[in-house]
């Protein structure tokens, strides 16, 4: 490395950490900006002249580094258009590559600067980061170009990958690439005018792996074949919290194949040459539990166990901690027990699997030189954490390849690293640096929890003469998602905002005058996570069906009875959101024969989504059909991708209320496969229509904010056709 | 004791036992790891192949119910499948993962019935589950790749790869 390259790595470093640290200094996760030095400590990441986020190469090859996973968002695509903008970079010779793990160049700005991606957050967090990091280096190459050239830098244009000057004199990205690397790098790169844009906004902005992605090369966790690899498959415990108490592999260890049996916290491990030999050895071995710390209630008991806190039948501990904590109450509570309800109802919403096409799966290789993971990491630092502690390592010495994951939709990311930490364990057996791969079937995956937590509601609504909302007493009974988080993280210790986020902060609370509202989160051995918008999954869906309902006893149109609602709460951008999918959805007209609207509208991750769905009962099952949404989700970066983003958030949250359903009998998951967890199918799938509202705004996210909303558009409809409320998910039983 | 089996026009010797899944030995003994492992009990899709042009589950197949049957994988298909020229021009993969079955379940379509309408195509379609809902720019996509010229589905490109032999 020569000098100058060394020094512009350093000034470009110090550039990120800055960057990084202010945004800490308005985060709670975080003190200082200590940590992320910390975990990056003893990681080897060679920086280019370039900074952390872009290299150019001499064919004129630019490459966008991505410090998120792509598992389908569209995100590298949306990544690169931010860079490549500020670059005026010829869009077909732009490459995404995924970074490495280290916190300290690829921290989320939305994660307290540790390194991962979840919350919608990865173009967010990434806006300014990539828009500086591509007019810093556009601003080296044009002051490279008019050294060279002997011209002043302010007469350079530089267009599609094209610096020239007015005297004839142009060149590539690669032909300037060495001189440009010498460049000291401005201190504030100057940043467009977003309305100069070329390509952020425009349909030129498409993804990247869609060749890989259909013609069978894009490589993911199950597809990595290393020398001397042996395949892992684990016996897991039938129920939560069991533990091995004996076992017997004599069986397993005469499948042709099987290398190994081991005992691992979670289970009894089997490596073998194959993945077929690993299966069969896994099948045969004999494994008796302990499972006197074992959760033994069944799904239905625990429900009743919520519905009976919420109702008041089962008083709460008199605890700080562990009794009922208030959000956006205000007023006197005791009038909102009182009076006649409009609407009093209670809603049930069972756990969920997020039931990713690919299971989970990783790559260890422990024993000889740095621990080395290969998979698809959604959180590199909660891995390189948790896996050091099993290693004895400093966590930024553990090096993770991320590769594109089959899905995620929050299975990837917890704060135990579930299976993460079980590969780790099993390679650490094998140990010699041999590479392990764990591959979980189906059914390991189904069964392994860290599903959206089983979900209560009790809502209770006055109105005044208007009919508007008078008084509104919520309770939410839940499991806390945000229980294992570290101390000191937002809601740690005070309300778990991922339990109420979107009944919190709702414009239908804003716009009422008394609200007592709260959440209890009981304990229970099944382990739960975010799933797709998190808690959204279920309070837009009592907020949205719940404010249907009341319109419906007010004898008002639901679009018109929102628009008050909003217009009282100054929710402009609901507002907007509402107006522009009623107007494409031709709400004030008749619906195709055969067919009912329902209307749904809600706010999470920074982007408001309003949805008008068509549907119609076939055979006692809802069948949707046209479904037109409206998203200000601010800047929009890449039309098509938000649409996409829009067509498969919609499938998600569909497949959720109609058939997602995971139960619990004595403590064991009733759910194996695809056969009796019924997730939705082509000939079940809405044809959705995306329209962006335009806006200045910093981008928000798309991965999640399309799936809460056609739940309650769907029960909306129904409720339309049958007069009936629909109270619990999923709406068609097995 | 070596099984032959056709994949992509050739024929190749496979130590696997007779039982594997042919899935597996695709992935694991032949590196075609083009075609997915998603649910092992023929309920998702993702691991569909074409057995004489015909769309199977590989893993429940075992290679020794395959007898002469000439497979074709994702690979076979060359790259430049109108097929997946349609999945490329209108982007239909999200995480991708299931996308090997689906693009092979709908050259089985097309091969069969050159101009499907909606309900053909969700009737073949509906086998192949996918979580990212990449659903309508499946159908779209179909609609896509049978307005282009034909290229019948069974027969592998003449660029087919030769399988990889496995890892040590």
């Amino acid at each position: 490395m020569n000098k100058p390259f060394k020094t512009i790595a350093a000034a470009a470093s110090r550039r990120e950490v800055l960057v990084v640290g202010a945004t800490l200094a308005g985060s709670s996760l975080l003190v200082g900006c200590s940590l992320p030095d910390m975990l990056s400590s003893g990681s080897k990441v060679e920086v280019g002249a370039f900074g952390p986020f872009l290299k150019f190469a001499p064919d004129g090859t630019v490459t966008v580094i991505s410090k998120h996973i792509e598992f389908g968002q569209g995100n590298h695509a949306g990544l690169a258009a931010i860079a490549a903008e500020e670059l005026d970079a010829d869009w077909t010779k732009v490459k995404v590559e995924q970074a490495a793990a280290n916190a300290k160049l690829y921290g989320n700005v939305n994660m307290g600067g540790t390194q991962g991606t979840g919350g919608s957050s990865a173009i967010a967090n990434s806006w300014t980061q990539l828009r500086t990091a591509g007019a810093a280096a556009r601003a080296m190459f044009v002051s490279a170009a008019a050294t060279k050239w002997g011209v002043p830098a302010s007469e350079i244009t530089v267009s599609n990958g094209v610096i020239a000057h007015s005297s004839g004199k142009q060149a590539g990205f690669g032909e300037l690439v060495s001189d440009a690397a010498k460049v000291a790098p401005p201190e504030t790169p100057v940043l467009k005018d977003p309305k100069t844009f070329t390509l952020v906004g425009t349909d030129r902005v498409r993804r990247k792996d869609s060749q890989a992605k259909s013609d069978g090369t894009a490589r993911y966790t199950q597809d990595v074949r290393l020398p001397d690899m042996l395949v892992a498959m684990v016996a897991h415990a039938p129920k939560f919290g069991a533990k091995v108490k004996s076992f017997d592999a004599t069986e397993a260890r005469k499948v042709a194949g099987v290398v190994n049996v081991y005992e691992i916290p979670t289970g009894v491990a089997v490596v073998a040459s194959s993945t077929w030999a690993a299966k069969q050895g896994r099948d045969a071995l004999k494994v008796d539990w302990d499972e006197s710390k074992a959760e033994t209630r069944g799904s239905a008991q625990l429900l009743q166990q919520f519905k009976d806190l919420a109702s008041g039948k089962t008083a709460a501990p008199d605890d700080k901690k562990k009794g009922w904590k208030g959000f956006d109450s205000k007023g006197d509570a005791a009038k909102a027990a009182g009076g006649t309800a409009a609407v009093e109802v209670t809603y049930d919403f069972p756990y969920l699997a997020h039931a990713t096409m690919e299971p989970m799966n990783c790559v260890a290789m422990v024993g000889k030189g740095p621990t080395k993971l290969v998979f698809g990491s959604q959180t590199p630092t909660l891995d390189q954490m948790n896996t050091a502690k099993i290693v004895f390592a400093l966590p930024g010495s553990v090096e993770i390849e991320t590769l594109f994951a089959g899905g995620s939709f929050g299975r990837r990311a917890n704060f135990q690293s579930d299976y993460v930490t079980e590969c780790v364990h099993i390679a650490k057996k094998v140990g010699k640096g041999r590479p392990v791969k764990l591959v979980w079937t189906r059914e390991d995956d189904m069964r392994a929890g860290y599903f959206r937590p089983l979900v209560h509601h009790a809502v209770r609504v006055t109105t005044d003469v208007e009919g508007f909302p008078a008084t509104w007493k919520h309770r939410v009974v839940t499991q806390s998602i945000m229980k294992g988080a570290p101390p000191g993280s937002p809601g740690g210790g005070g309300i778990d905002f991922t339990a109420v986020e979107g009944a919190m902060g709702s414009p239908y609370l804003k716009a009422t005058p008394i609200v007592d509202a709260q959440l209890i989160t009981p304990d229970a051995g099944v382990p739960v996570l975010w799933w797709r918008s998190v808690g959204a999954t279920h309070t837009a869906y009592v907020m949205e069906h719940t404010v249907d309902q009341l319109a419906k006893k007010a004898g008002k149109d639901p679009v018109e009875y929102r628009r008050a609602l909003y217009q009282k709460a100054g929710a402009g951008r609901h507002l907007a959101v509402l107006n522009l999918a009623a107007e494409k959805a031709g709400w004030t007209t008749p619906a195709a024969d055969g067919w009912t609207r329902g209307v749904a509208v809600h706010e999470s991750f920074g982007s408001v989504v309003a949805q008008i769905a068509e549907v119609k009962v076939e055979n006692g099952v809802p069948k949707v059909g046209r479904v037109v949404t409206a998203i200000d989700c601010g800047t929009a970066i890449s039309p098509d991708q938000i649409a996409a983003q829009m067509e498969g958030g919609t499938c998600y949250g569909l497949s959720a209320a109609l058939f997602g359903n995971v139960t619990l009998t004595g403590g064991v998951v009733d759910q194996q496969n695809f056969d009796t967890y019924r997730v939705l199918r082509n000939s079940e799938a809405p044809t959705v229509e995306t329209y962006i509202v335009p806006s200045t705004a910093p981008p928000s996210g798309v991965g999640e904010p399309g799936t809460p909303v056609i739940g309650p558009a769907v029960a909306n409809a129904l409720l339309a056709i049958t007069g009936q409320p629909t109270l619990s998910q999923p709406f068609v039983k097995a | 004791m070596a099984t032959t089996v056709d994949v992509n026009g050739r024929p190749l010797n496979v130590n696997s036992p007779p039982d594997t899944p042919l899935l597996w030995v695709l992935r694991d003994e032949l590196g075609l790891t083009g075609t997915k492992y998603g649910c092992g009990v023929a309920q998702c899709g993702a691991c569909t192949v074409l057995a004489d042009g015909q769309p199977i589950r590989s893993c429940q197949t075992p290679i020794s119910a395959l007898g002469a049957a000439k497979i074709t994988t994702i690979e076979g298909l060359g790259g430049n499948h109108p097929v997946q020229q349609a999945w490329v021009k209108l982007d239909v993969p999200q995480c991708g993962y299931c996308q090997s079955g689906q693009i092979m379940s709908a050259c089985a379509l097309l091969a069969a019935n050159p101009k499907p309408d909606d309900a053909a195509i969700t009737g073949a379609m509906d086998g192949n589950i996918c979580r990212c809902g990449a659903y309508q720019r499946i159908r779209a996509a179909i609609k896509e790749a049978a307005a282009m010229p034909a290229a019948p589905a069974e027969q592998p490109a003449a660029t087919a790869p030769v399988a990889a032999k496995p890892a040590a």
